[in-house]
């Protein structure tokens, strides 16, 4: 595979970072948290007319079909301007759980729908605030046709926004997924603000019944399709924390370039020169990690779970790095809340938690080596 | 594509039919690699064989035009042929600071005479050369070099002395920097000279490092006489040269930090060693750290394969050698770490037989981020002519 963009995405990518300058600037974000909000409905709505939700949906959906590198590409240029969206959550995750385990009728019944952002889902998987699929006790008993869900999970960003929520249940029988409806009886919500400014949910099944052709694929038959869940979210989440990386670290440099003390450019001085140049190399090589991920994503090729879990750990690894240098080169300014900087290490913060954090790739990572 | 796959299967065949058994066993260590020129003695025959037909197919040097004996092979196509060799294990044909350094600089400075005279030798591995760079005074601040190259009418007369030559006891002839201007900034005054060291006034000593083994010599040139022919370039101009050809040694010894071909992962390898508990390697701490090694380790070789691709496409940045020589060492040395963390009390042995080949391998990786230009020079390159941070 040739580690270049092509043409088509190379544009796609071009613009993304037109749009996202114009529409998605932090100042964008600033205002939504000032004005007590935790979600961007006007941002969505444009990403929509531009098609960006049907990204990885195929063709016979209404999606254009674009592939992950091209998710990819949108989502780093969106964690450079912090843009709030549910692209991740809903156009790329839960999307590709669909159409990886629904049926030919489920598929139809959601995917057009998330093509045209009119309907978001999101993925419910999280019960003990860690990312952690093997102790899932949320249950699905049937009853005739039918089954009864009941459990709790934690921490689902936006979930409260969604209006499909993708209930992963455990028990004896194994994994499974449902297409549960976000106003369904017995589904109820408690939200908590998180350190970005978005809001988390902890939602609560309480026997909420759903019809059988909400079980998306077969009873406890979703071990695989979760797997490939994880290397999706993991890549793309990988993406947008290398968009993140890039952004902090521009601003840092123009900033060491711009400041003075002692009567010199900050930038002159070695001490910051090397962390500087230390860091520049950590982020290029993230750059390749997030791209074999995407890459393998889009020709499924057999190191996809490698790559995709070596790629959420780097650049989670890296983020810290370069939002923690963004805001000590920045020194007493980076601490303040006028500023911009601090914004790209809560915002990191978030990413780094989703769909895993380091430690849950890491060991992802060494359990696919064999050892 | 099609032509592609067509010589991919091509290649795969020839390999398996030509490749020697003993040439697909990964290296145990640095005795195993084929140097060649005119003194060397093929460690076994299938070492000989397989540089002869490797050689015999230009694919010593795979991209270097086959009017000069190299493979004349497309980008994508000596890509594949990696992939092919890597597929099989096989060990790379010749190790040669002909083909990593020299070569790609005469390539590009050479007239067509001293190409013709120069590259067919590198590529068939009959000349081993040597690197003249580093002089006492002169180290990280390699301009400042004062070794003297007089013109006297026919020949230049070559006096003082260089340090930190790799192999030069042992190799056929040096590459080297000489001052032929004194009175101007230390930069213009550099000139790029190739000569025979066996002649007259060369002289070399082999200098014992920590790892107890003499890879660098000093070496030393009094009233030695080389024909005019054998200036590279412009006289007074063999800076640039010399730092073209520093990005290819970069290049080079930032490869150190990819994963050897054919070896076994450092998990792996470590679980082999400590044991597993349920498909786990036991000791948590050396999973974890091993686990993180390789992440860096996977990400730096898709680095490299990254900026390959980009240069072929014409997206390259200037300095990535920089980057990829501070990383790729950096990284070596931390295998080298966990090496001997694996090795535990075993890799103490500073036998001389292939028992202390591992403390000796991990002595020595620590000059990696100092030859070749240190890990701070590299910053100094990225901080200044990447980032564009001031001086």
């Amino acid at each position: 595979m040739v580690m270049i963009l092509s043409e088509e995405q190379q544009l796609l990518k071009d613009s993304a970072k037109a749009f996202l300058s114009e529409s998605a600037p932090i100042s964008a974000l600033r205002a939504m948290r000032d004005a007590g909000e935790d979600h961007m409905p006007e941002l969505w709505t444009k990403m929509s007319e531009m098609g960006w939700p049907g990204i990885v949906i195929p063709d016979a959906y209404s999606g254009l079909e674009f592939g992950y590198v091209g998710a990819g590409v949108v989502l780093e240029e969106m964690g450079r301007t912090l843009a709030l969206s549910p692209f991740l959550s809903s156009a790329v995750v839960a999307a590709s759980l669909i159409n990886q385990l629904g049926s030919e009728q489920q598929k139809e019944k959601y995917l057009p729908g998330i093509a045209s952002g009119e309907l978001t889902a999101v993925l419910a998987a999280d019960e003990t605030g860690y990312f952690d699929l093997s102790s899932i006790e949320t249950t699905a008993a049937a009853s005739g046709d039918a089954y009864v869900l009941s459990g709790n999970k934690r921490g689902v960003i936006d979930g409260h926004n969604a209006d499909l929520l993708l209930v992963v249940t455990g028990g004896n029988e194994g994994m499974s997924v449902f297409a549960v409806e976000s106003g369904a009886e017995g589904v109820s919500c408690e939200t908590r603000l998180i350190v970005d400014s978005q809001r988390a949910a902890d939602i609560t099944l309480d026997n909420v019944t759903v019809s059988g052709d909400a079980l998306l694929g077969s009873l406890g038959g979703a071990s695989e399709a979760m797997e490939f869940t994880i290397d999706v979210a993991a890549a793309c989440s990988a993406a947008e924390m290398l968009g993140i990386s890039i952004e902090t670290f521009e601003r840092t440099v123009g900033y060491l370039k711009e400041r003075e003390q002692f009567g010199e450019k900050i930038g002159t001085f070695q001490g910051l020169q090397h962390r500087a140049a230390q860091l520049f190399a950590e982020i290029e090589v993230s750059k390749s990690a997030v791209l074999a991920a995407l890459q393998a994503l889009d020709a499924n090729s057999e190191k996809r779970s490698v790559l995709a879990s070596m790629a959420k750990a780097k650049c989670s690894k890296v983020v810290r790095n370069a939002t923690e240098e963004g805001v000590q080169m920045h020194g007493g300014i980076g601490m303040t809340d006028e500023f911009d900087i601090g914004f790209f290490m809560k915002r990191a913060a978030v990413c780094r938690q989703a769909y895993g954090d380091y430690h849950f790739h890491a060991d992802r990572f060494a359990s696919l080596r064999g050892y | 594509m099609e032509n592609l796959e067509q010589f991919r299967a091509e290649t795969r065949e020839w390999l398996e039919a030509n490749c020697p058994e003993d040439m697909r066993q990964p290296m145990r260590s640095d005795e195993d690699q084929c140097w060649g020129g005119r003194n060397w003695v093929f460690k076994s025959e299938g070492q000989k064989l397989w540089l002869e037909r490797m050689a015999a197919k230009g694919w010593t040097a795979p991209r270097w035009p086959t009017e000069y004996g190299g493979g004349g092979l497309s980008g994508p196509e000596a890509k594949v042929l990696g992939e092919e060799m890597a597929r099989i294990g096989a060990r790379r044909p010749l190790s040669s600071f002909g083909l990593d350094m020299l070569g790609p600089a005469l390539l590009l400075y050479a007239t067509e005479e001293q190409k013709q005279q120069y590259i067919p030798d590198i590529i068939n591995g009959k000349i081993r050369w040597c690197q003249g760079y580093s002089e006492p005074n002169a180290g990280s601040d390699l301009a400042s070099l004062r070794t003297k190259a007089e013109d006297m009418g026919d020949h230049y007369l070559i006096n003082g002395s260089k340090v930190w030559t790799s192999y030069a006891d042992k190799a056929d002839w040096i590459f080297c920097l000489v001052r032929t201007d004194f009175d101007c900034p230390k930069h213009e005054g550099i000139s790029f000279l190739l000569f025979d060291m066996t002649s007259e006034g060369v002289s070399t000593k082999p200098i014992k490092l920590i790892s107890g083994t003499s890879p660098f010599c000093e070496t030393f040139f009094d009233n030695v006489q080389v024909p005019k022919a054998q200036l590279v370039g412009t006289l007074n101009k063999g800076w640039e040269i010399a730092k073209y050809l520093l990005t290819h040694e970069r290049a080079m010894i930032g490869g150190f930090g990819l994963a050897g071909g054919g070896m076994k992962g450092m998990g792996q390898m470590a679980a082999a060693k400590r044991g597993t508990k349920d498909g786990r390697l036991r000791d948590a701490s050396l999973r974890a750290e091993a686990s993180s090694f390789e992440i860096d380790e996977m990400a730096f070789g898709l680095t490299i394969e990254r900026i390959t691709d980009e240069t072929k496409a014409g997206q390259g940045t200037g300095a990535s050698s920089s980057i990829l020589k501070m990383y790729g060492t950096e990284l070596n040395k931390l295998r080298q770490e966990l090496f001997m963390a694996i090795g535990a009390n075993d890799a103490l042995n500073f036998d001389t037989d292939s028992k202390g080949a591992l403390v000796r391998s991990w002595l020595r990786s620590k000059a990696n981020s100092i030859e070749g230009g240190t890990t701070e020079v590299q910053l100094n390159i990225i901080a200044k002519r990447i980032l564009g941070l001031p001086a």
